[in-house]
């Protein structure tokens, strides 16, 4: 075991993914001699060559068109969209391309790519370095998508994530990097190393996808959550007093629903909470689920906490994020219902 | 010009419309065998000249000359003869097949049989096209059967893809034919992701990539360039210029670029145009630009000048936008008669062995299709499950989907 940071264990990951398979290639913007932006592909062209890691122009749907022509020959592509804001030139390509070809050559060709992507907000990105669009991917079938919450899972789900034979989006919660982020962002930075889930195994292990976690047992409510928002829901629930059961989906599709539903049945009472914007957002998805299968066992309706219906702002970043108050807010609601 | 003082927005036009006289005035035609054939290796920028051009082999008479002939026997170009007459025959009986409601949708070749059928036989075995919806000419000259074809177009209980893509957009890794989207320059991109993924394996097989004239303008074209020239990928990036995209004219695509071709060449990869509809000029060129993408020389782009005579696809009238007799003004004549004339000159074929072989192949099709037709059509007969639906969204079923499966009944 090691100690490292959700980058570390990243890039660990594609690490272990390319020694053991000469079929793994990792490209995209910065991604070669320099590593990458948040430094994620650091050193993995210089142990494995500038075939296996390289930079790529600045042209989205290239970087996804040019791994879903890879997989197609066998390659394994594990391929980094700089920001997932940048991912919008490559929608097509993923949406009618990469999630359809094993269903429309009935498995004559199949696509096992991973497109990276920081996600999120909470660096003062603005409108184009902080979006959430993993909604944008659920509503697509034939992709896969995970959303880790600490460097354990981080590592895990992207080592199944590169082994998977379907494509998948692997979006990173670029707030979580380098700490467990409450959403307290004007406290000091807890880094990973003081956390158990920064504590990680060196060599090879996957998580499997399509499995949530309950990150916070309790009895109350259940808070359904990804990414950063797991963080903050459990600081939610410490501050409010709320004895909420927190489950860190982990994976938005497929989705863990029977975890869902057993939590929900439980406590009757339910708030999903996501830093992407409200309407249409997934939290729609999951409230909905939550209706059709725990309908009976609802004590009050199921709120949704999420970024507001406005693009990312820059300078009223933390008016906009969805914190632990809005969360403790929702959690009273739902309790008072 | 009329008011200097205020801008103006320049639409193009085509040179005619309906109602028009035919007029190909503007398409510059060199004689046959006057262009050069140049190294392999040659520096792109020592060929400019070859993206404004045309190459051809066979001029009026029928005869091959020049530097791109003497590439192919008589035999291989009988055989490349009878693959664009069945392509032909094919495209005949399955648009009256579709007339007919046994399909809900075709796509026919008519006149630019050369291009896929030539091209075909450069590669090897191995090699990958990423074809779009107008290249079937790659399976039938590689004998992928036909009656697996139709049953894709009938979308019947044999269809390879279980129902689930619009009539003709094949796949087929052993032929090398990457599944057709039906989508439009997406796979122009991923022919260079294929190529680049050779190169990294060290392998030895290369890909061909296909797009139309007016797809040329997604951007996904302007990607594929870039990759395939910063990475030198072996990929042959075709460019099947039929002069129309559905009702578009060409020039709405091409703007103020001389050729299409010419988009190549502010990338650094060689351009080469050809005359579409000269079987051995197609072949000549396809091998020339394989030959250097083996040799680890990079890509090249190719412009083959056609015309789409027949409608874009059975849902399309073109006498509504161009007119009815342009196709028969079309100044580079017909792929087939052009090849017939050459193998008559060349003593190995006649005009009765050429209505023989035509009756020949059209009883070929016609038995392919009964054969097809056992299994069903789109409305009668044998179909893809219910379940077919379901099944390879994912390698593995997830929970919801087996729960829509079960909710459907299946």
């Amino acid at each position: 075991m090691a100690r490292m940071t959700m980058i570390e264990a990243v890039r660990s990951a594609m690490d272990v993914a390319m020694g053991r398979d000469d079929n793994v290639v990792v490209f995209g913007e910065d991604v070669g001699y320099f590593g990458g932006v948040f430094r994620c592909t650091q050193g993995l062209q210089a142990k494995y060559g500038k075939t296996r890691c390289f930079d790529a122009p600045i042209s989205e749907s290239g970087i996804v068109g040019t791994a879903i022509g890879m997989a197609a020959y066998g390659l394994k592509p594990c391929v980094e969209i700089q920001f997932a804001d940048y991912m919008y030139p490559a929608y097509d390509q993923i949406t009618q391309e990469a999630a359809r070809i094993r269903y429309r050559s009935n498995g004559d060709f199949t696509c096992p790519i991973v497109l990276r992507m920081p996600t999120g907000g909470g660096i003062f990105g603005g409108q184009t370095h902080s979006q959430s669009p993993e909604a944008l991917f659920t509503h697509v079938c034939g992709l896969k998508v995970v959303v880790p919450s600490n460097p354990y899972d981080a590592k895990g789900l992207l080592i199944a994530s590169i082994e998977d034979p379907d494509p998948v989006m692997f979006l990173e919660p670029k707030r979580l990097y380098n700490g467990p982020f409450d959403g307290h962002h004007d406290r000091p930075v807890i880094p990973w190393s003081k956390h158990d889930l920064g504590e990680v195994p060196e060599g090879h292990y996957t998580i499997p996808i399509g499995k949530a976690e309950v990150r916070r047992k309790g009895s109350a409510v259940t808070v359904v959550a990804y990414g950063t928002m797991v963080h903050v829901a459990l600081a939610a629930a410490e501050e409010t007093g709320i004895d909420a059961e927190v489950i860190d989906l982990r994976s938005l599709l497929p989705l863990d629903l029977d975890a869902i539903v057993q939590s929900v049945e439980k406590t009757g009472r339910c708030v999903v909470v996501h830093e992407a914007t409200l309407t249409s957002g997934f939290g729609g998805e999951i409230a909905s689920l939550v209706q059709e299968h725990c309908f009976y066992h609802l004590e009050a309706p199921v709120v949704r906490v999420a970024g507001w219906d406005t693009p990312y702002p820059h300078a009223q970043e933390w008016d906009y994020f969805p914190g632990p108050a809005r969360v403790g807010r929702a959690l009273v609601e739902v309790m008072e219902a | 010009m009329s008011d200097p003082d205020r801008l103006s927005l320049h639409v193009p036009e085509p040179a005619v419309r309906p109602g028009g006289q035919p007029d190909f005035s503007n398409v510059k035609i060199p004689k046959a065998g006057s262009v050069p054939r140049p190294e392999i290796d040659v520096a792109p920028e020592e060929i400019r000249d070859l993206a404004y051009s045309i190459i051809r082999v066979l001029n009026r008479d029928g005869e091959a000359v020049g530097p791109w002939a003497g590439l192919l026997s008589d035999d291989e170009l009988l055989a490349g003869l009878k693959h664009m007459m069945t392509l032909r025959a094919f495209d005949a009986r399955m648009v009256m097949a579709q007339r007919q409601g046994k399909t809900s949708f075709y796509m026919q070749h008519l006149g630019e049989e050369a291009v896929s059928c030539a091209f075909r036989k450069a590669l090897d075995k191995g090699d990958m096209n990423f074809p779009t919806y107008r290249q079937a000419g790659l399976l039938i000259a590689d004998e992928y059967p036909m009656v697996e074809m139709m049953n894709q177009i009938f979308s019947n209980e044999s269809d390879p893809l279980r129902g689930r893509q619009l009539p003709i957009m094949y796949s087929s890794k052993e032929h090398g034919f990457f599944t057709i989207s039906g989508n439009l320059a997406t796979q122009y991109v991923q022919a260079v992701g294929w190529a680049m993924a050779s190169a990294i394996k060290n392998d030895t097989k290369i890909a061909a990539a296909w797009i139309g004239d007016g797809s040329t303008a997604e951007s996904d074209f302007h990607s594929a360039l870039v990759f395939a020239s910063t990475y030198k990928a072996p990929v042959i990036l075709n460019i099947v210029n039929n002069q129309w995209a559905i009702s578009t004219f060409q020039g709405i695509a091409r703007g103020g670029s001389g050729t299409f071709a010419a988009r190549g060449l502010g990338f650094g990869i060689p351009a080469l145009r050809v005359d579409g509809n000269d079987y051995l000029a197609v072949y000549a060129v396809a091998k020339w630009a394989a030959e250097r993408a083996r040799r680890n020389l990079g890509p090249t782009v190719i412009e083959y000048v056609t015309y789409r005579v027949g409608a874009h696809s059975t849902s399309d009238d073109p006498s509504a936008y161009r007119p009815k007799t342009e196709s028969e003004a079309w100044p580079l004549g017909d792929p087939v008669l052009r090849l017939k004339k050459h193998l008559i000159l060349r003593g190995a074929w006649s005009e009765e062995r050429h209505t023989q072989a035509e009756a020949e192949i059209v009883d070929a099709v016609i038995q392919a299709q009964k054969q097809a037709e056992g299994h069903g059509t789109l409305h009668a007969g044998g179909r893809p499950s219910v379940r077919d639906i379901f099944e390879g969204v994912y390698a593995e079923m997830p929970p919801h989907i087996r729960r829509q499966r079960q909710k459907a009944g299946y």
